[in-house]
């Protein structure tokens, strides 16, 4: 029993390593930029599974999330602190004498000083868990539409504000991000060289958050999440505390989307404000509803296609329509999602007999 | 022993006065109805009981703790358990899954311990599963088990609703109108579960229009009227109570 769970996994992450062994073999390695990419994007959505398929909730602000979490370890990680420094702030000195932070130079010669990229994840980590509490204890009281358009109001806040905001680079975004050294030889950024290295680190934290989600769900909060999504008054009945499960599975997902930002940020060099944009929350909803809503694999599997398809350009300038149309569709003719459709009752019932 | 104990209670809707001033108490071991016709009140002072509203005035305690003013779920935690009058089970979810959400307070593992599986959950979850396959073999539908839940007969989905309720280990059970939609058969079945589940040592408070149900298993009724109480009594004392037939058969009966 025990082992026999862990054959899926293994299976998954056998396939993830066969995919880059056949990009090696067919000459086809630039395929990896957008295969990391795609393993990003997918932390976010697994993540979004939880909310929306599980504890029953929906979320449009999930880009918002993926943003602060980018924004946040980007401006830490790229802003001079050498003048601070200068004027003897005694909070830099204090974390110069810790060792967090690190010094560079620029063309010209002149000094630099910025967060360590570690000290920058954390912080952004727990800056995206403190805002995701806080909007989430007032949001959560709502329900379906009213709490898709609070959810999507905070997402288009948080777009304005990086787009407004002189230190998150308006517009522009932000750009040099440095590379993010997890430890000694292993780094996350977007050097050719370390293509391969970085497919791997991408893929292992997905596969790494996908057991601990699959493992919560076939847990007692996962049945507890269910069955507030099946009748909130009969889980409250039960003395399970929704408000509070509600509560800690949106700033559960919500740091796995900023966990994705960071790790994304770092490995693209830099972000923009179209990652926070309301489109990018729409074709996260998108995709888990197509994934089947309470289905974790078939997110997965439609979070990895989909994403890479966009990446690679299928779309090409129809890509936010796409998954705009996808959205709709779903919701019209297939509610309970696509890979849903009980094929797999029909298979057991076929190997069985019955 | 008095378990529950309800005073001067009131809950106003608006201008409409739902429950005014009633008290009764439940004693431990005992099954109690409350009857009462069409908007006399019953299911929202079951309402009051289960925290699902708040009350305007008055005191609930049980246990001799008060636990008026308290959430749902935290009345769920001091030991009382309920129904719903219509059917309300976790659907995408199979009868013993539902069954096992009841076993909820009885239980701890949380968000880290259930995402990183931690040893003390695997006991856990295999005590879940013992206790409520058992609880399904009391209410007769073991074989059932797997079965999706919202696609049994009306029948079998309340008593998996019973076994849900029964997994918390409750001192008390709220039913409320347990025989709502089941036929003739049905409801006998359920009477005889309800008396199977008092055996247990469970004390039963129920909301009840089946007059036969009430009749036959109750060993105190409290009559309900437009939110007041009119009389609390054995069901022998409650078929002779003048006040209890004019109520619910008309002036003209007692003069004849």
């Amino acid at each position: 029993m025990k082992t026999q769970r862990f054959i899926p996994f293994f299976l998954l992450a056998l396939v993830l390593a066969g995919l880059q062994f056949l990009t090696q073999i067919t000459d086809t390695s630039y395929y990896l930029t957008q295969m990391t990419m795609t393993a990003y994007y997918s932390l976010v959505i697994i993540g979004l599974c939880l909310v929306m398929g599980y504890a029953g909730q929906i979320s449009l602000g999930h880009a918002g999330f993926f943003a602060i979490g980018g924004y946040t370890s980007a401006v830490l990680t790229t802003y001079n602190l050498i003048h601070l420094l200068e004027k003897g702030n005694s909070f830099v000195l204090f974390l110069a004498g810790k060792g967090l932070l690190v010094n560079g130079e620029n063309l010209y010669g002149e000094s630099l000083l910025y967060v360590t990229p570690w000290l920058a994840c954390i912080l952004a980590l727990v800056l995206t868990a403190l805002i995701a509490f806080l909007i989430g204890i007032p949001v959560l009281k709502l329900k379906g539409h009213y709490l898709a358009m609070a959810t999507m109001g905070f997402g288009i806040i948080i777009y304005r504000v990086v787009l407004a905001w002189e230190i998150m680079g308006e517009a522009d975004g932000i750009s040099d991000v440095p590379g993010f050294t997890l430890m000694p030889g292993i780094t996350v950024n977007g050097d050719f060289s370390n293509r391969i290295q970085n497919y791997y680190i991408a893929c292992t934290i997905l596969l790494v958050a996908f057991i601990l989600l699959q493992n919560l769900i076939h847990s007692r909060v996962g049945r507890a999440l269910r069955a507030i999504h099946g009748s909130e008054e009969a889980a409250d009945a039960m003395g399970v505390n929704t408000a509070r499960y509600k509560l800690y599975t949106f700033v559960l997902s919500a740091v796995f989307a900023a966990l994705a930002g960071i790790f994304l940020t770092h490995y693209n060099g830099g972000i923009g404000p179209s990652e926070a944009g309301i489109m990018k929350s729409v074709r996260y909803v998108a995709i888990v509803a197509i994934g089947g809503m309470a289905s974790m694999w078939g997110t997965l599997i439609m979070a990895s296609v989909l994403n890479f398809l966009s990446l690679r350009g299928l779309f090409g300038s129809y890509d936010d329509a796409v998954f705009g149309v996808i959205l709709i569709i779903i919701m019209l003719f297939a509610p309970d999602g696509i890979l849903r459709l009980h094929i797999w009752q029909r298979f057991k019932k076929f190997k069985t007999g019955k | 022993m008095t378990l529950l104990d309800v005073k001067n209670v009131n809950k106003r809707f608006g201008g409409l006065q739902a429950v005014s001033d009633v008290s009764f108490t439940v004693d431990r071991g005992m099954i109690k109805a409350v009857i009462g016709p069409n908007g006399a009140g019953k299911t929202t002072l079951f309402n009051l009981i289960s925290g699902n509203t708040p009350l305007n005035s008055g005191t609930i305690s049980f246990n001799n703790k008060k636990i008026h003013g308290f959430k749902p779920y935290q009345v769920a935690q001091c030991g009382i358990s309920r129904t719903f009058q219509n059917i309300k089970l976790f659907h995408d979810m199979t009868a013993l899954e539902n069954v096992m959400v009841g076993r909820h307070t009885k239980s701890r593992a949380g968000f880290m311990a259930g995402m990183f599986h931690l040893p003390f959950t695997w006991g856990e979850e295999k005590e879940i599963r013992h206790k409520c396959l058992e609880l399904l073999e009391l209410l007769e539908i073991r074989e059932l088990a797997d079965v999706e839940a919202t696609s049994l007969s009306f029948g079998q989905q309340r008593a998996v609703e019973f076994a849900r309720a029964l997994a918390s280990e409750p001192d008390l059970l709220l039913l409320d109108e347990p025989a709502a939609g089941l036929n003739i058969y049905e409801t006998a079945e359920i009477a005889r579960l309800i008396s199977k589940i008092r055996s247990q040592g469970i004390t039963v408070l129920l909301v009840e229009h089946d007059m036969s149900l009430v009749m036959d298993i109750s060993d105190e009724i409290v009559v309900l009227s437009f939110g007041r109480k009119i009389a609390e009594d054995t069901p022998r004392e409650i078929q002779q109570n003048k006040e209890v037939i004019q109520i619910y058969l008309g002036d003209d009966d007692v003069e004849n």
